[in-house]
């Protein structure tokens, strides 16, 4: 028996008892961690329970709901005006761009259609948002990774282009701008030239983010490679947004459906990147601030005259029927689903916000991970709390 | 400027979403709905809901989960919720039901959205659900994302999903008692007092109905709003 036995296989049979040996020994119990809803990592109130077998994750549960404000059943008790109040909360840091899906769908109800001029305006103010909100991101990321200065760049930044949502809207977080038809009013004077200037220094801040972070080895080593999602377990989580283009899916809702905005007369680019890591899914980011950049720039050339508002009933009834309007938002894909029975009010909304989906993914994507890494990856994912629990 | 040619490719390829379905499910499709060059609705049995979901994912392409829900077509009985209601909420003679696009004979109807991410195309897909506490078989299987949505829709509409491995609640708190986006589940904040929104909405003085309330001079679209 034994002068047939290779002395390789033996020695190799020894070592595995050895290290089975080791690993009894070693061997941790589980441990049940908690990272939030008050950990400065999960921007707002999310709370993830991980369980934990030494640093890695075993298994981890999302927890939501402590910011649930039951918009849905909300907005079936107000008029249709009354609701983009509401839906401003949703993703606060791009509060404009939450109203434009809802206007879009009611309006498609009510065979409404805003005048070009309105149009423009809006997609102006909703690359603004944009603007706005992924700013935070792009310096936030840093924190969460232990840099703190790209986040003072961001607020600072950030500041200039909210002054000009002010401007417009009277409103730096809760614009309610957008009207079933148009636009509350006209652009002020002196807007374009201003925004000109604030869109310069985004640019500024854009290649700033690029050489502090981006550029930086610590950023990279945290970053490349972890978290990597692929494009079909995206897909099939319904991820949208920055999120599924760095997984490499080419797919953006502004250049391939018709919205009902001005982005298919302007020239401009998707940016997507074939890894889909964490770091994958922060350059695309930054690009798309760029590119927003570039789509305020060419409304602001293009801009056409006449008037902002299109002909509506001052009381608005929306005609019975069922429609859903979906946008390309700062955080991925945002829809509103309204069924109407002719009413003032509608009988149901169905908010599909793009926070909720992407962060589904998180029991997928952190399992098998690092402690560290769950940071990484969970600010990457980039959501807004009021864009999960609505 | 170029709508017209991509309404037209739209609508065939909406239509072609349509009739593999019809091939792949045969009866378990019941109606179906398509408006040219904007959107397409599809209307399946609960019993072909799960194979509604893999044709649409393995045949058509749609292998981006949009979201699921679910749509309560019983209206309340305590109305709209518009009035103030401070007398007391008093159940009223129930309304009855109108179901929406691609009709519907039930209470409870789920409604899903699936998205083919090559060609740009969505397709609503809803199915009846019997019953006061219906039971479907979950979507998890085909569209993992459905997970939460499912919890979402359990807590919300007490739909049950048969294979959920993890019904529990996903807003609410554990022990939450109702199922708030029921039609017949109260608002309670307009119990208590009268909601002050209320004066939007009130006709002007010298208004005679809301048809006539259009104050930019009778336009045709007002008009036949009703």
């Amino acid at each position: 028996m034994t002068a047939t036995a290779d002395p390789q296989q033996l020695s190799y049979i020894a070592a595995q008892a050895a290290d089975a040996r080791v690993n009894i020994e070693l061997e941790t119990e589980g441990m049940t961690l908690n990272i939030g809803p008050q950990h400065p990592a999960t921007h707002g109130t999310l709370r993830v329970i991980v369980r934990l077998d030494g640093e890695r994750v075993v298994a981890a549960e999302p927890v939501m709901g402590y910011m649930h404000r039951g918009y849905e059943k909300l907005a079936e008790v107000r008029t249709y005006p009354q609701v983009t109040t509401l839906v401003n909360r949703i993703d606060w840091l791009g509060s404009f761009a939450n109203e434009v899906p809802f206007i879009l769908a009611a309006e498609r109800l009510m065979e409404v259609e805003a005048p070009p001029r309105a149009k423009w305006i809006r997609t102006a103010l909703f690359e603004l948002s944009r603007i706005a909100n992924v700013v935070l991101f792009l310096g936030d990321m840093g924190v969460q990774l232990g840099a703190v200065t790209p986040v003072f760049f961001a607020f600072r930044d950030r500041e200039f282009v909210l002054n000009q949502i002010e401007a417009v809207t009277g409103g730096r977080f809760h614009p309610n701008f957008d009207r079933i038809g148009g636009l509350k009013d006209d652009l002020p004077k002196g807007w374009i030239e201003e925004t000109r200037g604030v869109l310069g220094r985004i640019r500024t801040f854009c290649d700033e983010m690029e050489d502090l972070v981006v550029g930086n080895e610590i950023f990279q080593a945290r970053t490349r490679g972890i978290g990597v999602i692929p494009a079909d377990v995206g897909l099939s989580y319904g991820l949208s947004g920055a999120n599924i283009r760095a997984s490499g899916v080419d797919w953006d809702l502004r250049r391939d459906s018709d919205m009902g905005l001005a982005h298919g007369e302007l020239d401009w680019k998707v940016w997507t990147h074939p890894d889909g890591d964490s770091f994958a899914r922060y350059w695309v980011r930054l690009q798309e601030v760029r590119e927003a950049c570039t789509i305020v720039e060419q409304c602001l050339d293009g801009i056409p005259s006449g008037p902002v508002m299109a002909k509506v009933p001052r009381i608005i009834k929306v005609p019975a029927g069922e429609a859903y309007a979906e946008t390309e938002n700062p955080l991925g894909v945002m829809g509103y689903y309204i069924v109407s029975k002719g009413d003032l009010v509608p009988y149901r909304v169905k908010i599909r916000s793009a926070s909720f989906n992407n962060v589904s993914i998180t029991p997928w994507v952190l399992e098998g991970t690092y402690v560290p890494d769950v940071i990484s990856i969970l600010a990457s994912l980039y959501f807004i709390l009021g864009d999960i629990d609505r | 400027m170029d709508e017209a040619p991509v309404a037209v490719e739209a609508d065939e390829a909406r239509d072609a979403v349509v009739a593999a379905l019809a091939d792949a499910l045969g009866d378990g499709l019941v109606a179906s709905e398509v408006q040219p060059g904007v959107d397409a609705w599809v209307r399946v049995t609960a019993d072909a809901w799960v194979a509604a979901g893999e044709a649409l994912r393995d045949r058509c392409g749609m292998r981006y989960f949009n979201f699921l829900s679910a749509i309560d077509w019983q209206p309340s009985p305590y109305g709209r919720d518009m009035d103030a209601q401070v007398d007391g909420p008093e159940a009223r003679e129930p309304e009855p039901r109108e179901p929406g696009v691609t009709g519907g004979d039930t209470r409870f109807q789920l409604l899903a959205r699936v998205h083919n991410p090559d060609t740009g195309i969505g397709v609503h897909v809803k199915a009846d659900l019997v019953g006061d506490a219906p039971e479907v078989d979950s979507w998890i299987p085909v569209y993992p994302g459905a997970d939460w949505h499912e919890r979402e829709a359990w807590e919300m509409f007490g739909i049950s999903f048969r294979g959920h491995p993890n019904q529990v609640h996903l807003y609410l708190p554990g022990a939450f008692e109702g199922n708030p986006l029921r039609k017949d589940y109260p608002l309670l904040a307009r119990r208590i007092k009268p909601w002050p929104g209320i004066v939007d909405v009130e006709l002007m003085p010298g208004d005679d109905s809301d048809d006539d309330a259009d104050s930019s001079g009778g336009d045709a679209e007002g008009g036949d709003d009703e």
